[in-house]
């Protein structure tokens, strides 16, 4: 559950990586691909080289969907039916990957942030992101 | 390298000498795609997977579950060399067919489900973990090819 004090600071903190958005979507895909190569395998569509705009333009999309789940915490479920539906019925990756892409963002938080970073925040976004994943997973069946 | 026991080498050939592959290899892959439905994204062309009725009844699926489970055969007759056995395949699935490794683990899964159904009381946790320890190190050589 999040407490009062972790939605203000997941808040906080998404609003100060919106306009970096593209850089922090596209680091934490990338540190995906290259940590765990099989994630690749759901982007044959896209050129996810380094520094590619696919890749920033992809990461860039990530990054707004989860402002707008930050800004929306009680109300993950509406505010993400239509991406719930999308990732179900029509992206159909295995829900692991949920978990390895959120470790890839926290990653790419902490290099950006350092001693910022804090355990506080870093248990907060965890949640968040745990919360926002399952709600992309609900429809899954 | 992988250490087999004695008991688990007897138990994977008994097993499997015993196993209709294609009706274990036909509701393994069915079985996958009702209760992980995200896997029917690989089979976009395999025609009508839109309910539990339809996909066990599937032609398709019931062919493709058979050349699954004979190609599972190369692991039973080199279980000294699993790994090697499926280098080219490994690649197959990781650079042709593009299948999420994960995926594998849950084939396996339905695969244990299946047997066991099958077996009744005879499927103890001995054979089982016998069984589960064969695939997993198919579901490891598959996955090792990805790049």
């Amino acid at each position: 559950m999040l407490s009062k004090t972790e939605k203000e600071l997941i808040v906080q903190i998404w609003e100060k990586l919106l306009p970096v958005a593209e850089d922090i979507g596209s680091e934490a895909l990338l540190r995906m691909f290259i940590t765990f190569p099989k994630t690749k395998t759901y982007f044959n569509h896209l050129d996810i080289g380094p520094g590619s705009q696919h890749l920033r333009c992809h990461g860039k999309k990530i990054i707004e969907a989860l402002a707008e789940g930050a800004r929306n915490i009680s109300t993950l479920t509406t505010t993400l039916a239509h991406l719930s539906r999308f990732h179900a019925y029509q992206l159909r990756i295995h829900p692991t990957n949920f978990k390895l892409f959120n470790h890839c963002i926290l990653v790419t938080l902490a290099c950006k942030m350092g001693d910022h970073f804090t355990p506080a925040a870093h248990a907060a976004i965890d949640k968040f992101l745990s919360a926002f994943s399952a709600v992309l997973a609900e429809k899954f069946r | 390298m992988v250490e087999w026991t004695e008991f688990e080498r007897a138990t994977i050939q008994n097993l499997f000498s015993k196993m209709d592959y294609d009706t274990v290899g036909q509701q393994s892959l069915a079985r996958c795609l009702i209760v992980y439905p995200w896997t029917q994204r690989y089979f976009g062309n395999f025609g009508n997977l839109y309910n539990a009725a339809a996909i066990m009844g599937n032609p398709n699926v019931a062919a493709h579950g058979k050349v699954v489970l004979h190609g599972l055969d190369r692991a039973v007759k080199n279980m000294d060399d699993i790994k090697a056995t499926y280098a080219e395949l490994s690649v197959l699935h990781s650079e042709k067919l593009k299948v999420d490794p994960d995926n594998f683990r849950l084939l396996a899964d339905c695969m244990t489900v299946v047997v066991a159904a099958q077996q009744g009381a005879a499927f103890t946790p001995d054979v089982q973990a016998a069984l589960q320890k064969f695939l997993s190190v198919v579901v490891s050589a598959l996955g090792r090819q990805y790049h």
